[in-house]
């Protein structure tokens, strides 16, 4: 899947909510439960179904943290895969509508 | 200490409320005999209003909301609460007694993504179940829901209330449990009513059937662990604060009332008058239960139970002082560990008076 064309959004299985800047996350599936630091968060916050990564990463990472805009793309890749693992996020080529609970 | 123990104890610093209880009724279809509450409608809450109330706690930062009772499905409005709720993100568990649950609601509480469902259930026996509830086949109903729900996949709790009047059924309904797959928590606390009354205290299970329980490994884990002697209390211990309620949890009523916990019945605020962190922060009420101490209970503090004994501060408030003893906790250190309390020793006593009948019920009518 070409980097540019990945789109990301949250599943509506999830609860989430931000504690003193990290976002707690837990899928109500198996009760996994996350906390995300403030790089993570920005991400997991970000994750619309319709914004590509590789902007979330360029506006919401590369503009607001002092980090290296290929290695920052490498990490967001890596949290987006361990997360889609758990069914917290759900990753497509396609621009996904954004999950909430029916 | 696990991530979630750690996040908890974050919030708990920080005074975020972690965790809240709303009852969005007091109606039921059920009267159990040990009940509370006051079940006449004396102006709950709207949709609207509970809706301005789930912004505001999402606002605040809360994560697990536990939507109660009352039965929640009275209201014609529930689901599209938890909906409003699940779109919040907020982590959702829902204690009913689940009569009205059937595929249809079963199938729609897994595509909220509820996370547990918490049940009702007094016996094995369906005649007890339902002399308890006075509601004819509600045992049928429930194990029918209970199916229901776990066929969707959805994690269920049976909760086993244990009194005089059912004393008996608890590895029964254990039993019963494991058989429909669902977890099982036994609790042998019996609340005064609302309004004061304790008359239902009459259906607690006197303090010598404690240690059956206490000394079931099924049901506390390591017995040498649960009924093991306390330890002296270090200098940080009496530093340190009671349970969750006005830390990290609190209580809110259909009509909107505030309160520290759901046995805690000490009016904080209104969020039909007051936003919701205006009474969270600004609550005199609130913060007097969150300056309370170990060191400050007046009795507590110097007992050698004092950082294991499970002491609940709004039962102490009900007996007539928030930072007084619980005698229904003391009772349950005592058995658990044979060690009597300060509360005990002051009186004079080597064991627990036994059971006060302050208001004598009439026993109901129990088939063999």
């Amino acid at each position: 899947m070409p980097e540019d064309c990945i789109y990301i959004a949250r599943s509506s299985a999830i609860a989430a909510r931000a504690l003193a800047g990290e976002m707690m996350v837990m899928n109500s599936a198996d009760s996994t439960f996350f906390t995300l630091n403030e790089v993570a968060t920005a991400i997991f916050q970000a994750a619309d179904g319709h914004t590509p990564l590789r902007e979330i990463v360029r506006n919401q990472i590369c503009e607001q943290f002092d980090v290296d805009p290929e290695q920052a793309q490498a990490d967001a890749e890596q949290f987006v895969a361990e997360l889609s693992a758990h069914g917290i996020l759900l990753v497509s080529n396609q621009p996904l509508a954004a999950e909430t609970a029916r | 200490m696990s991530l979630m123990s750690e996040v908890g104890q974050k919030a708990f610093n920080l005074g975020v409320p972690f965790a809240v209880h709303l009852d969005v009724t007091y109606r039921c279809n059920e009267r159990c005999v040990h009940c509370y509450l006051d079940h006449d409608d004396h102006g709950e809450m709207t949709t609207a209003e509970i809706k301005d109330v789930l912004d505001q706690l999402a606002e605040a930062g809360v994560f697990f909301l536990t939507f109660s009772g009352g039965e929640v499905f009275m209201r014609r409005d529930f689901f599209e609460l938890v909906e409003h709720a699940r779109r919040l993100m907020f982590n959702v568990k829902i204690k009913t007694n689940a009569v009205m649950i059937h595929e249809e609601e079963a199938r729609r509480l897994r595509e909220l993504a509820v996370d547990t469902i918490q049940i009702s259930v007094y016996s094995h026996r369906p005649q007890v179940h339902d002399a308890i509830t006075k509601l004819p086949h509600s045992f049928e109903r429930t194990i029918n829901s209970i199916r229901f729900l776990r066929e969707q996949g959805l994690r269920v709790t049976i909760a086993n209330v244990m009194m005089t009047v059912n004393s008996s059924d608890h590895l029964g309904v254990q039993k019963l449990a494991a058989e429909l797959g669902v977890h099982y928590t036994l609790d042998p606390t019996i609340t005064p009513m609302m309004d004061g009354g304790t008359s239902v205290l009459a259906l607690r299970i006197p303090g010598e059937d404690l240690p059956e329980i206490f000394h079931n490994p099924a049901l506390v884990g390591s017995q040498e662990e649960f009924c093991a002697p306390p330890q002296p209390p270090s200098e940080e211990d009496l530093e340190g604060y009671s349970c969750s309620p006005g830390h990290s949890f609190c209580y809110i009523s259909p009509y909107g009332d505030v309160f520290p916990c759901v046995q805690f019945p000490l009016p904080t605020g209104n969020i039909r008058q007051q936003k919701f962190l205006d009474v969270w922060n600004l609550s005199p009420q609130m913060k007097e239960v969150r300056s309370i101490q170990a060191k400050d209970l007046t009795v507590c503090s110097s007992c050698s139970h004092v950082t294991s004994c499970t002491r609940c501060p709004g039962l102490a408030y009900v007996e007539g002082s928030m930072r007084g003893p619980s005698t229904a906790d003391c009772e349950k250190s005592f058995y658990r560990t044979g060690v009597p309390t300060a509360n005990m020793l002051r009186q004079g006593l080597s064991k627990p008076p036994g059971r006060v009948r302050l208001i004598q019920i009439r026993p109901i009518a129990m088939p063999a």
